[in-house]
């Protein structure tokens, strides 16, 4: 491969240029005209503007996006995650062009995007799902029925959802009627699709995630887990690896699971395995996402391991370059999400960044699209940077969190920095004892 | 005279009350999107809306007017 379009923007678009930069291959960037005046699309070589700030008019119009890739005569195109990335037409029509899609087949993709669908697959495959619908639900009477049966409170969610969106949990059957209805039409403005499902709500719990990678010559090993449950909004905003909460045997198991849920489905490149734990570390399977994922850096930290490298070298039919039995992992990673929003109401604000300077740190990645001086949009996600810590073990990585936040600076925008102060100072995050709820529970208790 | 104010920076997704309309304390009179999100602006309290300041599509900052009751 000698050239790569980048179909993503902000700090992927960022990272994915510095392994191209690393392997000697010339990347595209494309961009919409909000994002003209950040850093990676100024230093860019070529860089062509794809429409208006919207994402339909710029990062989700395939046609235009094809269009340049043709036009430059590139090999494949990377589609970071979010956008275009889950996309299986996109993918067909990528393939159709005679360009490499760098990520897993169009029918796998789809395959998971259903999350009917991959219930139903990982049910076959043997991982355990959460308890909850065989199918999607027909109306709300099955609905209530169903719930009747496995126990309120329940979650319903929509088929075609994810990133946390048209998930709604129910505490009781009046809830649940109403929850329904308003998340039936939300999925069909959202996706397109209102086809709902139900899962038993399980409390306590905690997102534990396992990367794997898988190769065409039928190879699937796992990059070992993500602990995810650091959440608001049901959008993950600390990861750390490995989980300081499960023990060896589940951690073994649960990374065993994702290989197998893996090789049911014939698996190439890079993707993600999302399990919900309980209090008992009972597991059982979410999603599965089916691209690089957002907190992947820390995956990179503990293995050093380049993952978009690994993603290239599949995607031009290179077996993977180690077994499971030659990984191995050392040290502890902690990921922060920077996002421009009101740390207590986590309500966005979007807003020009006046200054944005950090130390550097033995240790210390920072991933980001934006720098000084530059303008964070309404348009899309909130988030502004990734800062990813390493260090020998977990007391050393809070150790230099700390610091790191002490050092750093970012002024002129409304961001979350002050919550990483509260955390990092907070007993429970410290002993890693946290759930999917800690924020919620945090901001409760200040609020009070 | 009350007035109904941006919780955050964004775009008018839609607008929910009309002028002369009676409104009840915590009702949703328009919603905002911003980076992915949608908010419901509501109503503190009830009252009759006297002017609807803004419309879909507009882009209000944190703290503008979005409609005025009385």
């Amino acid at each position: 491969m000698k050239k790569i379009l980048i179909a993503n923007r902000g700090e992927i678009a960022a990272r994915i240029v510095k392994t191209c930069e690393k392997l000697q291959i010339e990347p595209v960037i494309v961009y919409s005209q909000a994002d003209k005046d950040l850093p990676y699309v100024k230093d860019a070589n070529i860089a062509h503007e794809i429409g208006e700030p919207p994402v339909v008019k710029s990062y989700l119009n395939s046609e235009r996006i094809l269009e340049i890739a043709l036009h430059e005569k590139v090999d494949a195109i990377h589609p970071g995650y979010g956008f275009l990335s889950e996309n299986a037409d996109f993918v067909r029509k990528v393939e159709n062009a005679n360009i490499k899609f760098i990520g897993p087949s169009a029918d796998v993709v789809e395959e998971m995007g259903d999350k009917v669908k991959a219930r139903k697959t990982m049910q076959d495959a043997g991982v355990p799902v959460v308890p909850g619908s065989d199918g999607p639900l027909s109306d709300v009477e099955e609905a209530v029925q169903l719930a009747a049966d496995i126990g309120y409170p329940v979650m319903i969610k929509a088929s075609a959802g994810g990133g946390g969106i048209g998930m709604q949990r129910c505490e009781d059957e009046k809830a649940l009627r109403t929850a329904f209805i308003s998340s039936q039409n939300r999925a069909k403005a959202y996706f397109g699709n209102d086809e709902m499902f139900m899962e038993r709500f399980i409390s306590n719990s905690r997102h534990i995630e396992v990367q794997i990678f898988g190769d065409e010559q039928g190879n699937v090993v796992h990059l070992f887990e993500r602990d995810c449950s650091i959440q608001r909004r049901h959008q993950k905003v600390i990861e750390e690896t490995p989980s300081p909460f499960l023990s060896e045997e589940v951690r073994r198991q649960i990374c065993e699971a994702a290989v197998q849920a893996g090789k049911h489905v014939n698996y190439t490149n890079a993707g993600t395995v999302e399990f919900i734990v309980d209090e008992n570390e009972d597991f059982y399977f979410l999603e599965m996402n089916t691209r690089l994922q957002v907190e992947h850096p820390i995956t990179e930290m503990i293995t050093g391991l380049d993952l978009v490298e690994w993603q290239i070298n599949v995607a031009q039919s290179k077996p993977l370059p180690y077994l499971q039995g030659e990984l191995t992992k050392s040290g502890h990673s902690i990921e922060y999400r920077i996002y421009a929003e009101d740390p207590h109401t986590f309500l966005p604000s979007p807003g020009k960044i006046e200054k944005f300077q950090y130390p550097t740190i033995e240790g210390v990645r920072v991933d980001t699209g934006f720098s000084s001086q530059t303008q964070v949009t309404p348009f899309y996600d909130p988030m502004i940077a990734k800062v990813i810590i390493y260090a020998e073990d977990r007391d050393k990585a809070l150790e230099r969190s700390r610091r790191f936040f002490e050092e750093w600076t970012l002024g002129g925008i409304k961001h979350n920095g002050p919550l990483f102060d509260q955390v990092l100072n907070d007993e429970s995050f410290q002993k890693g004892e946290y759930t999917t709820n800690y924020l919620n529970e945090m901001i409760t208790k200040v609020e009070n | 005279m009350k007035e109904v104010t941006a919780s955050m920076a964004g775009t008018v997704l839609n607008v929910l009350v009309s002028e002369g309309e009676s409104v009840s304390a915590g009702q949703a009179v328009l919603t905002l999107e911003s980076m992915k999100m949608e908010i419901p602006i509501e109503a503190a309290a009830e009252g009759e809306v006297e002017s609807v300041n803004v419309t879909v599509g507009d882009f209000v900052n944190e703290g503008d007017v979005l409609v005025v009751m009385k």
